[in-house]
């Protein structure tokens, strides 16, 4: 779209900037200050330079940590949107059952993520839930508050329960824009159906695509809560992801100066991930 | 040749399960549910969900989270609406930092910022008010809402706005009168994912409230933490948790879809 | 190649429960002979693509059969029909160079590396591309992707036909003309049939050696740009086809000899007497002129169009077009006008009365 310049359009931004503004510049501006100094209450500081950056980025916790978070968003990545973008291309372009198949998919979207964990530790009890139960009962020996393996698949399959729907959905938003032509031109050219995929329906869907990566990227780099009411980051550390160890240390050991600068260098490494994909997605774009 | 419905049915029937588990367990006694496990509940009860209505601190929760996510979508999509019009039409002054600016607030872990929020808001005297974590959620919702919204404005055509300028609409006339109904399926879609991500957070949530406008996902995890094991409870509390999300998804079934697929990178 | 025949087809499209079958197609009989250039021409929504489709397999139809040659396809996948399609808009693969694009085909079919440079070279000069081989796809311009979907059929050697629709559609005006002029050197080049879908009598009629004229689901006229002209045979091609089109006007019949608003007019050939049914003449504007005597009417309206003008009459309620020469003096006294009998036809429930070729 041809745009005109006009710099009285910051008056219409004006707003969303003065509230992203307050909500995101004083408490940064908190952080930051926190992070350079040290403080034994009562609004005494001391300046501490860097040593809190160098103390975190040396800590063998918090490289585990950001190992872990790593590890788990490349497994929830390498699983959902495969998976998504298969249901997406095996569901039904139109007809009755589309908005019922819709309605179901998006549910798990839409329950506070405290519930997703709570409801998952029931299913998952090794004695009293569904899934505990069944598997049990089928002769593995599962429990997810004892092993470190039960409790990292069963973090992985809470969230590919929870967030699968967000590929499929923006996958399925992108294949229904592509017009019919597309496909009866495919079908002339004989194409197979891996090149439909290929050729056709993967290049229009790079767009949503490029956005539900990134979401489920820095979603699910953020995760906090389920992981925390289903296993408390247990057992032992091995499912404490940076969020829960960040939380742990400013609000269970109330080191805020540790904790500040965690904050900040956990934040460079969203951005700056997020910067490198969607540069690269733009590059290859442009070309 | 048509397998086709395979998967997705399959798909459902895995996100099904485990809401079929905190369903039957609401209806459980706890005694039943300690007893051991049953695919159906053997003795039935609602007495789970009678506790929930007929306790203050039960259906306060509700409520709480309710008002705050109301107002939230709305501050949220208001102010938004302006802010993605700006972007969609004109270039002013760092208008691309901008915007890059504000997604990357959609990009800032909670968890960094759940103690000094509780600073901020203590020291304006908002700590423990709907408002506050309404405000809070502004944070991620309104980069979330522009995004969407600046996406569809740019699908209509700007002749739309110069037609009704030369007709003598004054601005305000124009944007509130004929813009606004032009996208409403796009504010819908604003206001669909503004209610889901406020709905769903807790952490700011908790982090920003005490007794007065504490949330329900909050007191579900005091629950869980102080009066021991009353899994029916949870569940029953969970369940209910899932009704608003669910009439909100059946109201903008057909356009979800759609949401993101016109919103840009 | 090969000899193309529709026997009875019909199609409908599936309706929701509760209503009743529309078919898009009504019986259609029709032969495209190899080689032949036809267009398909008719309004929107009259089953010009359906037609297409039903062709080159993208539809089963509901009802009758298609033969090539002598084989009947009519259940066969397009893969194996061997027809090549250029949509109204471009279809490209964004993804690939022109160069892959034009390969796509013959690659799916498995044609061997070093045949399928050779074609796709051969093809991009006919259709100068040659120097955007290596470009991507998606940086061409509307009537370049045209030319490709264009070339990714013509690069197949055993196409039995190249169906087109409206192809011109999303190209610029000036374009459009050498891109028609491209399409007619190709079909002389190669020979293969080619049908061309559009509703534009123009692209249809300098395009086309036969134009096959569609209405509501039917086939009405097939035939010569210059027979469709002199001799509709359905009310709609008079209509549809010409600029202004054919007058048709209410009659009756006295002794054989047509009468219009009383006026007795001269026909070049004599009807049977015994005709059931809503009876019409139909004149071309080029054919009505002022007489001395005739039928009265009242000027309406005059354009003048440079080399002629177009002159509106009325005559009650008639409304009749004319074209007279630009200078041509326009009575302005009770003017009459006379229509030419060799030129004048008479139909018959909107078909046209055949009486030999008198």
């Amino acid at each position: 779209m041809r745009k005109t310049t006009n710099n009285k359009a910051w008056w219409l931004v004006a707003p969303v900037l003065l509230l992203v503004a307050f909500n995101a510049f004083i408490p940064l501006m908190t952080v930051v200050n926190y992070s350079f100094q040290e403080t034994f209450g009562d609004n005494v500081f001391f300046w501490e330079g860097v040593t809190w950056f160098e103390q975190v980025l040396r800590s063998e916790r918090f490289h585990d940590a950001l190992l872990r978070q790593l590890l788990f968003t490349g497994m929830i990545l390498a699983i959902e949107v495969p998976l998504g973008i298969s249901v997406a291309l095996s569901m039904p372009r139109k007809g009755p059952w589309v908005s019922v198949c819709l309605v179901l998919m998006a549910l798990p979207l839409l329950i506070p993520w405290n519930v997703v964990g709570a409801m998952w530790n029931i299913f998952a009890l090794p004695d009293i839930g569904l899934l505990g139960y069944t598997l049990n009962s089928m002769g593995f020996d599962y429990n997810f508050t004892q092993q470190p393996v039960s409790a990292w698949m069963t973090t992985v399959v809470m969230d590919v329960w929870h967030w699968t729907s967000l590929v499929v959905l923006l996958s399925y938003a992108g294949l229904c824009s592509i017009p019919d032509a597309y496909y009866q031109a495919a079908r002339i050219d004989g194409a197979s159906a891996w090149a439909v995929f290929r050729y056709i329906q993967l290049p229009k869907m790079k767009r949503v695509l490029t956005i539900a990566i990134l979401l489920r990227f820095m979603d699910s780099f953020m995760i906090y809560t389920e992981p925390f009411v289903l296993t408390g980051g247990g057992p032992g550390n091995t499912t404490t992801f940076l969020s829960i160890d960040l939380v742990k240390i400013a609000l269970g050991q109330f080191d805020l100066g540790p904790a500040a600068a965690m904050s900040l260098i956990y934040f460079l490494v969203v951005l700056l991930i997020c910067w490198a994909f969607y540069t690269i997605m733009m590059r290859n774009e442009a070309q | 040749m048509n397998k086709k419905w395979i998967l997705p049915t399959l798909y459902i029937l895995f996100l099904m399960l485990p809401i079929y588990g905190l369903l039957t367990m609401s209806f459980k006694t706890t005694n039943e549910i300690l007893g051991g496990f049953s695919l159906f509940p053997q003795q039935f009860t609602l007495a789970n969900y009678v506790k929930i209505f007929t306790d203050p601190t039960w259906y306060n929760g509700y409520i709480n989270s309710l008002i705050y996510v109301v107002i939230n979508t709305v501050i949220s999509v208001a102010v938004a609406l302006p802010a993605a019009y700006a972007f969609s039409r004109y270039r002013f002054l760092g208008d691309k930092h901008l915007f890059f600016w504000l997604l990357t607030n959609r990009m800032a872990p909670p968890a960094v910022f759940a103690l000094p929020f509780f600073q901020l808001y203590s020291a304006i005297e908002l700590f423990d008010t709907h408002i506050a974590v309404a405000l809070a959620h502004c944070l991620f919702n309104i980069p979330l809402a522009v995004w969407i919204l600046e996406g569809f404005m740019s699908g209509i055509p700007k002749e739309l706005d110069e037609t009704a300028y030369l007709d003598g609409y004054s601005f305000w006339r124009f944007f509130v009168r004929i813009f606004i109904p032009t996208i409403a399926a796009g504010i819908g879609v604003a206001a669909f994912f503004c209610f889901m991500y406020s709905w769903v957070e807790l952490l700011l949530a908790k982090t920003l409230t005490s007794v007065n406008a504490k949330p329900i996902a909050a007191t579900m995890t005091r629950t869980a933490s102080t009066s021991g094991y009353e899994l029916g409870l949870l569940a029953a509390a969970g369940s209910l948790t899932i009704i608003p999300g669910a009439i909100v998804i059946y109201f903008v079934r057909n356009y979800i879809a759609k949401g993101f697929a016109l919103g840009r990178v | 190649m090969s000899r193309i025949e529709f026997k009875s087809v019909r199609h409908a499209y599936p309706q929701p429960a509760g209503q009743s079958l529309e078919y898009a197609l009504k019986e259609v009989n029709q032969v495209w002979e190899d080689g032949g250039a036809y267009a398909l021409l008719g309004p929107s929504g009259c089953g010009k693509t359906t037609l297409l489709n039903i062709i080159s397999g993208l539809l089963t139809p509901s009802e009758g059969s298609i033969q090539f040659d002598r084989d009947d396809v009519t259940r066969l996948p397009t893969t194996e029909r061997h027809i090549a399609q250029v949509f109204q808009f471009p279809v490209v693969y964004d993804t690939m160079t022109v160069f892959d694009n034009l390969a796509f085909p013959l690659r799916n079919r498995g044609v061997p590396e070093a045949r399928v440079s050779e074609r796709v070279g051969k093809i991009a000069e006919m259709l100068d591309l040659s120097d955007r081989l290596g470009q991507r796809a998606a940086g061409l311009t509307a009537d370049g992707k045209q030319k490709i979907s264009l070339g990714r059929g013509l690069v197949r050697e055993d196409v039995n036909a190249i169906l087109f629709d409206e192809p011109l559609t999303v190209i610029d005006p000036h374009l459009k003309w050498q891109l028609r002029s491209k399409l007619k050197e190709l079909h002389q080049q190669i020979g293969v049939t080619m049908i061309y879908v559009t509703h534009d009598q123009v692209e249809a009629l300098t395009f086309a050696d036969q134009v096959v004229v569609m209405h509501d689901g039917s086939v009405v006229q097939v035939g010569t740009p210059v027979e469709l002209f002199s001799r509709p045979k359905h009310t709609f091609v008079g209509y549809f086809i010409g600029s202004p089109g054919m007058n048709v006007l209410p009659c009756s019949l006295d002794n054989g000899q047509p009468v219009f608003a009383d006026n007795p007019l001269a026909s070049a050939y004599p009807v049977d007497a015994a005709l059931d049914g809503k009876l019409e003449i139909g004149i071309r504007p080029e054919f009505v002129s002022f007489s001395d005597s005739g039928i009265p009417v009242a000027i309406e309206k005059v354009e003048d169009l440079g080399r002629y003008q177009v002159v509106t009459v009325r005559h009650e309620s008639n409304q009749i077009k004319m074209l007279v020469g630009e200078d041509q003096a326009i009575p302005a006294e009770s003017p009459t006008i006379s229509f030419d009998p060799a030129n004048l036809r008479l139909y018959c429930d909107d078909w046209a009365v055949e009486t030999g070729d008198a």
